[in-house]
């Protein structure tokens, strides 16, 4: 089966925000809730200064301590990778974003709209009562993957089966793919180039790789 | 380690948690007081005293406890749905505990056999652990993942429940307050030795600096006002000071009270998220990747 993973080259990321966007495009996240985030680092003292930029989201964990703690099993992990949150089970405890190292997850315990209580078009279109006062976090845009299944399609090559996030990348920072399958971009980019995890001690087995220098 | 300067909306440094608020705090504060009552009072149903008001005194606390986390969560009318995932959720199984707790404690209180107090103190301290473990499996907030958190947290279970019992003691016989006063003396040191343990760890191990200045902030009162005071109110209560039930029961008072504020500022105050950690830092055109980043941790 495949086992799908996200790299991030930090070396080519340069913090434009365009995967945040897209993402709140694509998922409707109401406002304060950022399934993705890119992160802004300044580092050292002159004359050696370095700035960073570290996009985030759920890692979609081999081992996900959310799942783990989850009370009522509405968090599962999917053979292919995927962590996924059934939002009709989840009771809204919150166990599971003390569990996530990343700060992966977050509870909106009422509706809120970009201009005051009341939604505009498009957010009454795409507002989604069952999201609320449950956990949400980012999918890896978990549709797209459900109709590659289903269509044939290659998610990481085709755009339509493709995370929102890695489509909008101006830099190309981005790749998703099957790490099962040798020939995949997310392969052959992990074969060619230094990379790590973040916080790999803790046993989480994240499924993004941070790419930083060539091998 | 490199300076990093931290902008707010970038999160880059640990932060303290915002979702567990007082309600969620007051399950461990109350539910594990009530764990830790039911089993003292267990034991003092061995040796021989009527503890049936103490026993209801436990249920009522773990009640209070569980009514708190239900008004904590998103979806209340969903709540049964916490039994689901016993095979590894320690929620699930605190979840799980408390039908038999309440029951072994109901019937104890009606009083229907005498072996009913020791299972229902079994169930509290059953419970007690699991709340415990609950922490602990939290991965995202490194000073309840420690793995000298969930001894501390027991222990302060433990420790209020004898402060409960020592406040108990005006209806108690008065053949067992020495007793009392020995196992809240007991009690006491062992909270104050995994509580040195513990602080020692995290400061060993690394752990964000927010927790660490949070736990600071109550260590002396914690100390003081939490062990050697009380401790020293029950040794004179112990000895047969005149005035010992009110000496005995004051140390219990605040046995209790610093068992709770610490809980309350490790559930709250000092819960920091773990922050972010490059191993590396980009390589862009020539020279080498920069160090290490890790903001806002000590120990780094």
């Amino acid at each position: 089966m495949s086992r799908y993973v996200m790299t991030i080259d930090l070396r080519r990321c340069v913090g434009c925000q365009t995967c945040t966007a897209a993402c709140k495009n694509a998922n409707a996240t109401p406002p304060g809730v950022q399934w993705r985030r890119v992160l802004d680092l300044e580092t050292g003292k002159f004359p050696d200064v370095r700035r960073s930029f570290l996009p985030m989201a759920c890692m979609h964990c081999e081992n996900p301590p959310c799942e783990e703690v989850c009370p009522t099993q509405a968090t599962q992990k999917r053979g292919d990778g995927l962590v996924t949150i059934d939002y009709d089970v989840c009771i809204g405890c919150a166990n599971c974003i003390m569990a996530c190292p990343y700060e992966a997850r977050s509870i909106v315990h009422e509706a809120r709209f970009a201009y005051g209580d009341q939604p505009i078009a498009s957010e009454a279109v795409r507002f989604d009562p069952a999201r609320i006062s449950v956990a949400t976090k980012c999918t890896f845009c978990k549709d797209r993957i459900d109709e590659a299944a289903r269509s044939g399609r290659i998610p990481g090559r085709d755009p339509e089966v493709t995370p929102a996030c890695v489509n909008s990348c101006i830099s190309g920072a981005m790749a998703f793919g099957d790490l099962d399958d040798p020939d995949s971009a997310v392969s052959r980019l992990l074969a060619e180039t230094q990379h790590f995890r973040m916080h790999e001690e803790l046993g989480t087995g994240p499924s993004v790789y941070y790419i930083w220098d060539q091998a | 380690m490199k300076h990093v300067q931290q902008r707010p909306a970038g999160h880059l440094a640990p932060r303290r948690q915002q979702n567990w608020d007082w309600r969620a705090a007051g399950n461990f504060v109350c539910g594990g007081a009530g764990g830790g009552l039911l089993f003292l009072a267990a034991l003092a149903h061995l040796a021989g005293a009527e503890v049936r008001h103490l026993i209801g005194a436990g249920l009522l606390l773990v009640g209070t406890g569980l009514f708190c986390v239900w008004l904590e969560i998103g979806r209340p009318w969903r709540a049964l749905n916490v039994f689901r995932h016993l095979r590894t959720s320690w929620m699930t199984r605190e979840a799980s505990v408390a039908p038999l707790l309440f029951i072994s404690g109901a019937l104890a209180v009606a009083g229907l056999h005498p072996v009913l107090p020791v299972l229902a103190g079994l169930c509290g301290l059953a419970f007690l652990y699991s709340q415990a473990r609950i922490l602990a499996a939290d991965k995202g907030i490194p000073a309840w993942r420690h793995p000298r958190c969930a001894a501390v947290v027991v222990a302060t279970g433990l420790a209020e429940g004898a402060g409960l019992l020592a406040l108990a003691t005006p209806v108690l016989p008065a053949r067992l307050l020495p007793l009392a006063a020995l196992v809240l003396i007991l009690a006491l040191l062992a909270r104050l030795w995994r509580w040195k343990r513990y602080l020692a760890g995290l400061n060993a191990d690394g752990a964000p600096l927010g927790s660490l200045q949070a736990l600071s902030t109550i260590e002396r009162r914690f100390v003081l006002f939490g062990h050697l005071v009380p401790a020293a109110f029950a040794a004179a209560a112990g000895a047969g000071m005149p005035g010992a039930a009110a000496a005995l029961a004051f140390a219990g008072l605040m046995a209790v009270g610093g068992g709770w504020l610490f809980k309350y500022t490790l559930v709250r105050r000092a819960a920091f998220t773990q922050g972010i950690a490059l191993k590396h830092l980009p390589v862009r055109g020539r020279g080498p990747a920069g160090a290490a980043v890790k903001p806002g941790w000590s120990g780094h």
